[in-house]
């Protein structure tokens, strides 16, 4: 499994999580003021196309950023699945990407910078401060008013890959393309406007552009890991807990994770939809394995006391779908011991258990239905206080790691 | 008045070189150089804690605080607010708190070291300074707004979900970018 990122609160306690966050920001604002980005006229010039600064600084950082954690990523030593991607509200972000455009060029600041300027004791830079502060103020109090609009056009965790269809390292290799390309535009615009003699420029980004360039055409070879390598990488270690019998949870604890207000359980019913149109529990949703790799970051987005449980007739599909899910750093997954055959068995009435089939084959229902009546069973949504079973209890919930918010959260 | 000085003019005489050399602020890196160190940070971030970096959420929930110091009962009613700080949850005890405050410190450690610590208003020079306070106000106001409105500022949307491919953080920074293009014309008295 992919060591990076830290489980930090884990390791070093609150405190040492936060002590770690305070030497990033100072990182960060070091930076941010060494780029001249304390000085407001330096960050407008951006837009009078004299001093680029602002772009150079800006997608040097991104395809920078981007080809390391692409490049650890593809090694095994990062987990992308573990990073926070803002989800994507197309238009409530455009908008509001419009509003701070406009905002960039009357104050001259944007947040970030605004802070390294004022601690640098810019007047301009504190003013804009204390305007972001009431603007912020401003959206708190309005935003019950137009929130449908703010949580419209919702695409969840949403990448540049998928949208075009394009494996990563293509991506990748794009953007970096793309920043080269705008770099010596901005080169070109700073010489004509801003009547700056190019030969000033240091010679090594000559070096440092073809080293990314470089780099990102190792991407597009290397690939990132398939579901099947980040199985294979794990294996090992997670096998074990399937020959231990220690995910395979019994139904009685699935019934009382039901009842458990403190927990949310998600059940992934990996059937065929004849199987599952015949019947399944109640509140189980139907995701067929192949459909399994598509709902990942759906799933990742779940609230932290969720239990995933996956089930099929007997195990065999299910302890597949638990690879895939445990592959892909699901947190807190199970499988249903037994699958729904057992769950019939224990919960089904006479008149659902009369018909059994003893060669149904292997991990096919045993069971004959007359309809297709799906939950509408009472074996579907069996009542907690009458089956009181006895069972070992293997439930651990395991905190996330990673925020579950982003920069701005 | 920029601060910026080149550095051929810091040739003062022998005897004064220590005194005048406290006094000159010293030149921005190369902004290519600035990138890469910028871009390392930034994947570090995300390295060891699986996020980017951010700066209007710090100062969102430091603003949360003195409100509900100030009315408990109004935030408590607010659902926005109540996510940071319903009932008795303190809104400081955040992690981008921690992060605002780095900020701050850094770019004040940056500014000490290159000497560009020092109380002034960077302006056009056509531009009064009363006025220039009074644009820069309204500007962070638009852009503390929009940023709430955008889920994220240039630090938090721009920079971190662009370095992660995020379709949202991509289209974001291109509304950013034509925002300020789009109003710099009518602006160009303003700062030349």
């Amino acid at each position: 499994m992919a060591p990076f990122p830290l489980p930090l609160t884990q390791l070093l306690g609150q405190w040492g999580a936060y002590a770690i966050f305070l030497l990033i920001g100072f990182s960060f604002g070091f930076v941010l003021e060494m780029a001249g980005f304390g000085n407001s006229r330096k960050l407008a010039a951006q837009f009078y196309f004299k001093d680029m600064t602002v772009l150079k600084v800006m997608f040097g950082a991104i395809i920078v950023a981007m080809v390391l954690i692409f490049t650890t990523s593809a090694l095994g030593l990062l987990d992308y699945n573990l990073l926070w991607v803002n989800p994507t509200y197309l238009w409530p972000g455009i908008i509001g990407g419009l509003i701070m455009g406009f905002g960039f060029i009357i104050g001259g600041f944007c947040p970030g910078t605004s802070l390294v300027g004022a601690a640098t004791l810019k007047l301009d830079a504190i003013a804009f401060a204390l305007g972001v502060i009431f603007g912020i103020f401003l959206f708190g109090e309005t935003v019950d008013n137009f929130s449908l609009f703010w949580n419209s056009s919702y695409l969840g965790r949403f990448t540049l890959p998928e949208w075009l269809g394009l494996p990563t390292g293509v991506v990748v290799l794009l953007v970096v393309m793309m920043a080269l390309f705008m770099f010596w535009g901005a080169e070109q615009l700073e010489r004509r406007v801003g009547q700056k003699d190019p030969s000033e420029a240091p010679r090594w980004r000559y070096a440092a552009a073809g080293a990314i360039l470089l780099a990102a055409i190792g991407l597009v070879l290397i690939g990132q890991p398939t579901t099947a390598d980040r199985w294979a990488s794990i294996a090992p270690e997670k096998q074990a807990l399937l020959d231990e019998r220690a995910v395979q949870i019994h139904p009685g604890e699935l019934l009382d994770l039901l009842a458990d207000n403190a927990i949310k359980v998600v059940m992934l019913d990996v059937r065929d939809e004849v199987d599952y149109n015949l019947f399944h529990i109640l509140d189980a949703r139907h995701v067929p394995l192949e459909e399994l790799p598509t709902i990942i970051d759906e799933l990742h987005f779940e609230p932290a006391n969720t239990v995933f449980v996956l089930m099929s007739n007997d195990e065999a599909g299910a302890t597949e779908g638990w690879k895939i899910l445990e592959a892909e750093s699901v947190p807190n997954v199970y499988l249903l011991e037994g699958g729904i055959n057992n769950w019939i068995a224990l919960f089904g009435d006479d008149d659902l258990t009369k018909n059994f089939n003893a060669g149904a084959g292997e991990d096919q229902l045993c069971y004959i239905f007359d309809t297709a009546m799906g939950d509408r069973y009472a074996a579907a949504e069996p009542n907690p206080e009458a089956h009181k079973l006895e069972y070992v209890s293997k439930v651990k919930l395991e905190l996330k790691r990673g925020p579950t918010s982003g920069g701005c959260g | 008045m920029t601060t910026y000085i080149p550095p051929e003019t810091v040739t003062p005489p022998a005897t004064e070189e220590r005194v005048k050399r406290e006094r000159v602020a010293r030149d921005y890196v190369n902004p290519y150089l600035a990138g890469i160190l910028l871009g390392l940070v930034l994947f570090a971030a995300f390295f060891v804690t699986g996020s980017g970096l951010g700066a209007s959420g710090g100062l969102n929930r430091i603003l949360v605080f003195f409100e509900d110091l100030i009315a408990p009962g109004h935030v408590d009613r607010t659902p926005y607010l109540i996510a940071m700080a319903g009932g008795d949850r303190n809104p400081l005890d955040s992690w981008i708190v921690f992060l605002t405050v780095g900020t701050l410190f850094g770019g004040f450690a940056s500014g000490w070291i290159h000497n560009r610590v020092r109380v002034e208003t960077n302006r056009g020079p056509r531009v009064p300074i009363r006025l220039r306070w009074v644009m820069a106000f309204i500007g962070g106001a638009l852009m503390g707004f929009g940023a709430r409105f955008a889920r994220g500022c240039t630090s938090g949307q721009a920079l971190s979900g662009g370095a992660v491919l995020s379709v949202g953080s991509w289209a974001f920074m291109f509304a950013v970018f034509g925002g300020a293009y789009g109003l710099a014309y009518w602006l160009r008295k303003f700062w030349n």
